[in-house]
């Protein structure tokens, strides 16, 4: 232990501390910007390039960063002082001179660090009102990922997540002095790099200099439109977390008073996304049996995350052949509710909008592929974020905490554990066990609890003998942890036949369209937990057994895998 | 040439070697029949066709066949760079100046041939306008102590054998042959050798630090990414005596327990890497470097690395970082190089001047070193004088010489008789240094002490002519251009200095932006990442510390004292000496000037555009600005 004494105050600290964490030990709290530990989610970001954390240690000549300075024996620490508060100040009003200062129409206004910061620090006017501001273009090529550069502070964290996290080698830091920016290399269009769009980067970029392309205009003039039938489907990892918009406690399910909150959006219908994951389950099962009885192509590798597709297309395309065909629960839900749906009720596709909430950014993306439209149409036309879902809502008028509780919409309505817990790490493995189980064995499976491919470690693995063939799983977040399979893979020394991969590190409950939880981890934990908890009131728990999707089997599809199936539910990757 | 395996086989080439040089080092000695032409091949000399100076030679001794007696070679920098191309002729020990190829056939003609130097091409002390003969008889080499620049312009630095002539490599033979790492890194202790990259750090005490991490793997790097404005101390050497950096880095590599070492220069040097590399092979193929040296069992083999030009680069966590592949910024220390540097080893990072002095600390031992410089400030120092002062060039002098020695002995004064207002040294991080300094004799400590620093070398002196806000804006436009982006102090910070020095010398300045200014000044000081983020602002700290007045008239007046801010200069005409020649007129770009024949003229302020080209047309001194 290392003793040192900070403002007057001694602490007793493990040697490699940091000075901010021993601060913060003895509950002082000193300001910082561009510092980030996630913790279990394995970012740890301490650039030091914000210079905000600084305090005066004694016999130093100058400031310390406090993020990135170690503790040692007998120091001696101030982190108020004039001189202290009076250079933190000015760094601010620095940042701030080189900012748009356009917070009234910002996207991140009110959830925003840097303007909190400022708020705190009693900025009250601009120091540098004439310097020159570096000025970059926006970029929203992709469709989903949103480039502000002008608003980038260089705190370096989405390029701390991008390459060192995900390692998706998306963003560096470009140019040079003042005009330095975090940018895809040689500042080329985001379309044009191999950014996958998890939108990690969105998750923790400080100001708006990272965030998503919205669709909420274009959702209200559908929803206003009198020629058209709105619908809606909602992923299962948003109703544990747009009660945090709402002032309500993470992870606190608010389903039902999301789905009254919707209609009262002015929703023809409300669809659950959860619908599309059982579905996928019940296709993905087949496959595997398929691929595992005739022991080939396998591993088999889950499909339902688009920016891990993505990542695995970029970074390991000999691998291509290797993910399941089935589409992901958001475009099976919308190529079901064009066809099946709108033939039941007597709508023509083309007057009929799928409207799609998710927790992601890549759904944007995923959306607007080619493989996802017939003709001019889209299976899903427009997909918003959580967030922005929680601010249509809150310019309605409406606020969720006094919504009652509605049920969702027939026919893709009804929905079981299984494809709730997709919005967790882990969840799609285990709800395809759940049903693989059954399919395989012909038993009932009475225990539907496979604990050992939950949680935040990065990978987790499991085996499940089915009728003498043991079958190994593994599940993986984050796509610095799907990289290290892939490479196993490759090399092959992979033991896996069936392997779970999410972009997000904890899986869509972290996904970069939810409320932004900063640096509180436990707020993902907090989520993943409500999806359990939604899973344990379902009765039913296994999505073979979703009678809606037993239904539409009999009705409309067939046999799982059969030709109409193939037609609609997969894709060729 | 067949492999040096032993310490004695050294010897012994030392002794095959030495004749090589017999002309140039024992004139006397030798018959007069023979002589030996020396043409400095320094980058400014090899831009003035110095090249094309020694072909001129070589093909005058071919055509008279006298190529058994007559040896033309290309040597190092003489440092004397105002007055090149340098040839030298030995044993005679005249030093020709400002040679041109043309002039090749009188030299030859008359001073080889005839024995009759060439009187107008020695150099001219503009004291009493005698010319010079003698290399050592000119008042710029006079103070001079050569040591880091002790082989250029002595040997060809593109042949192996004239190093190893000059005892090149005994030092490196000595301490593989008759020591211990740690007898080694106590003698560097001994000697005093600070670091000569500009902080001055102990050399010794760094390399201790990396022999004591533990590693698989250590790394010695030379930085040879010389980047202050007007510096070329560590280009010199590279292109006169690259031999002795490679030996520097292997008694490093010895002394730490490295076997890797790598020379991060700059591409701009396009010289020095080529001479680099030629030393480099040189010494592969006699076994002075690679598997094995001498015998000794130990291994050690050097790379070149080219930086892209990144002033920031020279700072040795971002040297790391380019040298890694990546973007060339630096770190937070700790962890110091010497824990965990090039791939997370331990590594030392030595300037091209610091390891040019260890051999040499060898030969001749600590005591020797030691007894040179100042108490805490031993050996030489190169400095690259630049500026207004007359004689420009690399100059090498004890630590401990003062700025007036440096200045008036050596540089021969301020030029064109112009009053001397300060010398700017370290660079963009250093400070100016007033009058009343010229006497301290520098060290390391002396310089920090008056608000400025060693730093690399660079040493650039100012008349009364330059405006020190002015000036002081010229480095932070550097720092500017050349600060990384990474912390947000040097990013946004140094851009704001500017700004404000901007709207200081254009006359939008107020006593407001005068406080600002110190304000942010000491905020970028304190809190800035790396040192030269944390130096940024010293040339603005320093000129408001010395030159107060100059800032005050800007602000206050308007008035560049100096006369050099052009937006502040007010162009008029003195109504008795205008003779209505309508000179001025005539010239005036943008007719701002009216008045008839025979009358007085008049100029427009709102209209002028402060060009001055009205001034320097009048003939009669009638226009005049403030």
């Amino acid at each position: 232990m290392v003793n040192l004494i900070i403002d007057n105050q001694s602490v007793s600290v493990p040697e490699g501390t940091t000075i901010l964490d021993a601060a913060r030990q003895t509950n002082i709290r000193i300001p910082t910007l561009c510092h980030l530990n996630l913790g279990t989610l394995k970012l740890d970001n301490h650039v030091a390039s914000c210079r905000v954390c600084v305090v005066e240690v004694q016999g130093r000549r100058n400031l310390a960063p406090s993020c990135a300075t170690p503790v040692s024996e007998g120091m001696r620490v101030t982190t108020n002082s004039r001189r202290v508060l009076s250079a933190r100040r000015k760094l601010l009003q620095l940042m701030l001179s080189n900012h748009p200062m356009d917070c009234l129409i910002c996207a991140k206004s009110t959830d925003c660090e840097l303007q909190s910061l400022a708020w705190e620090f009693g900025v009250n006017a601009q120091a540098y009102p004439h310097g020159e501001r570096a000025v970059f273009p926006i970029d929203k090529t992709s469709g989903a990922l949103k480039r502000d550069p002008s608003k980038c502070i260089m705190c370096r964290r989405c390029e701390t997540m991008c390459n060192e996290v995900q390692t998706v080698g998306a963003l560096t830091a470009f140019g040079r002095g003042f005009n330095t920016v975090v940018a895809p290399a040689e500042m080329q269009p985001v379309v044009d790099s191999s950014c996958v769009y998890c939108g990690q980067c969105v998750s923790v970029c400080p100001t708006a200099a990272l965030t998503g392309v919205g669709y909420i205009n274009e959702t209200w003039n559908a929803l206003f439109d009198p020629t058209k039938k709105v619908v809606v489907q909602i992923a299962p990892a948003v109703r544990v977390a747009i009660g945090e918009e709402f002032g309500l406690p993470a992870g606190q399910p608010v389903t039902g008073k999301l789905v009254a909150g919707l209609r009262r959006m002015g929703f023809n219908a409300v669809f659950d996304t959860t619908f599309g994951a059982d579905l996928t389950v019940v296709e993905e099962a087949h496959e595997i049996i398929e691929r595992v009885t005739k022991n080939e192509n396998l591993p088999i590798l889950t499909s339902c995350c688009p920016g891990w597709i993505n990542f695995l297309k970029y970074q390991f395309p000999n691998l291509e052949y290797m993910p399941s065909s089935c589409k992901s629960p958001q475009q099976m839900t919308g190529a079901v509710s064009k066809s099946y749906y709108a033939d039941k009720m007597g709508i023509a596709p083309e007057d009929l909008v799928m409207v799609s909430v998710m927790p992601c950014i890549a759904k944007k993306y995923e959306a607007d592929l080619p493989e996802h439209r017939h003709g001019d149409l889209r299976d899903v036309d427009y997909v918003i974020t959580t967030r922005e879902l929680a601010k249509m809502l809150k310019e309605s008028g409406i606020d969720l905490r006094y919504m009652p509780d509605e049920t969702f919409d027939d026919p893709l309505g009804e929905s079981t554990g299984a494809g709730v817990i997709f919005g967790a790490t882990g969840g799609v493995l285990e709800a395809a066990l759940r049903t693989l189980y059954e399919e395989v064995t012909g038993n009932d499976l009475e225990d539907v609890n496979f604990t050992a491919v939950r949680g935040m470690a990065g990978v987790r693995e499991a085996s499940i003998t089915l009728n003498g063939r043991t079958i190994n799983v593994a599940a993986a977040s984050g796509l610095g942890n799907a990289r290290k399979i892939l490479e196993k893979i490759e090399a092959g020394t992979s033991k896996y036949d069936v392997i779970e991969i999410m972009a997000c590190p904890g899986g869509c409950v972290n996904g970069g369209g939810q409320p932004y939880s900063h640096d509180r981890v436990e707020v993902i934990e907090q989520r993943i937990k409500g999806l359990y908890m939604i899973d344990g009131w379902q009765k039913v728990r296994k999505s073979h057994k979703n009678p809606a999707v037993q239904r539409l089997y009999q009705d409309f599809l067939g046999e799982p895998g059969g030709e109409k199936a193939h037609e609609l539910l997969h894709v060729t990757h | 040439m067949p492999k040096i395996r032993s310490y004695a086989q050294l010897l012994d080439a030392y002794e095959q070697f030495r004749p090589l040089l017999s002309i140039r080092l024992n004139g006397q000695d030798v018959p007069t029949s023979e002589r030996a032409i020396l043409v400095c091949g320094g980058t400014g000399c090899h831009a003035s066709e110095s090249q094309q100076i020694v072909a001129n030679f070589k093909q005058m001794v071919e055509d008279r066949g006298l190529g058994d007696t007559i040896h033309v070679s290309m040597s190092g920098c003489f440092g004397f760079c105002e007055k090149g191309p340098i040839v030298k002729i030995y044993p005679d020990d005249v030093f020709y100046v400002e040679v041109t190829p043309d002039d090749v056939d009188e030299i030859f003609e008359s001073h080889i041939m005839d024995d009759r130097p060439v009187e107008r091409l020695m150099y001219q002390d503009p004291a009493h306008k005698q010319r010079v003969a003698a290399q050592h008889d000119i008042p710029f080499y006079k103070p001079q102590q050569r040591i880091a620049l002790r082989h250029s312009g002595l040997i060809n630095p593109e042949d192996i054998r004239e190093y190893i002539a000059v005892e090149g490599y005994q030092g490196l033979g000595k301490v593989l042959a008759e020591m211990t790492p740690e007898m080694v890194i106590d003698e560097m202790k001994r000697s005093g050798l600070r670091g000569r990259g500009g902080a001055g750090f102990s050399t010794g005490q760094k390399w201790s630090f990396a022999r004591g991490y533990e590693s698989d793997e250590k790394f010695v790097i030379c930085n040879a990414d010389e980047g202050d404005p007007g510096a070329f101390m560590d280009r010199s050497i590279m292109e006169g005596d690259s031999h002795t950096v490679i030996e520097g880095m292997a008694i490093a590599g010895y002394a730490i327990g490295a076997h890797q070492g790598y020379v991060y220069i700059r591409a701009e040097y396009p010289l020095a890497v080529e001479r680099l590399k030629i030393a480099l092979e040189q010494a592969r193929e006699l076994g002075l470097i690679g598997k094995n040296i001498m015998g000794s069992g130990f291994d050690f083999d050097i790379d070149i690395r080219l930086g892209a030009g990144a002033f920031v680069c020279g700072e040795e966590t971002a040297l790391i970082h380019s040298l890694q592949g990546e973007r060339g910024e630096p770190s937070t220390k700790p962890p110091f190089p010497a824990q965990s540097g090039l791939w997370g080893k331990p590594t030392i990072v030595n300037n091209v001047e610091s390891l040019a002095n260890v051999p040499v600390i060898f030969t001749r031992g600590a005591e020797w070193y030691s007894a040179i410089g100042t108490e805490k400030s031993k050996g030489t120092k190169v400095f690259a004088l630049a500026g207004q002062v007359n004689n420009v060039g690399l100059v090498e002098v004890p630590m401990g010489t003062t700025l007036r020695e440096i200045i008036y002995e050596i540089g021969g004064g301020i030029k064109d008789g112009g009053e001397y207002k300060a010398v700017q040294t370290g660079g963009p991080s250093g400070g100016c240094i007033p009058v009343q300094f010229l006497d301290t004799p520098i060290d390391y400590e002396s310089l920090t002490a008056i608000g400025s620093m060693m730093g690399s070398g660079g040493m650039i002196v100012v008349s009364d002519q330059t405006c020190m806000v002015n000036f002081a804006k010229y480095y932070l436009e550097f720092t500017v251009d050349e600060s990384c982006g990474r912390c947000l102090p040097c990013r946004v910070g140094t851009k704001r200095l500017h700004e404000i020095l901007t709207d200081i010398t254009e006359g939008r300045g107020t006593e407001k932006d005068l406080e600002e200014l110190r304000e942010l000044s000491e905020t970028i000081c304190d809190t800035a990442l790396c040192g030269l983020g944390q130096s940024a602002p010293n040339p603005v700290l320093s000129t408001m510390k010395y030159f107060w007045d100059e800032y005050v008239a800007h602000v206050k007046e308007h008035r560049c004292p100096a006369g050099q801010c052009q937006k502040l200069l007010q162009y008029s005409v003195v109504d008795e000496k205008c003779i209505g020649c309508t000179a001025c007129a005539r010239v005036c770009p943008v007719g701002a000037i009216t008045g008839a024949v025979k009358q007085v003229h008049t100029i427009d302020q709102s209209v002028c555009i402060k060009c001055g080209a009205c001034m320097t047309k009048c003939k009669f001194k009638a226009i005049i600005n403030n």
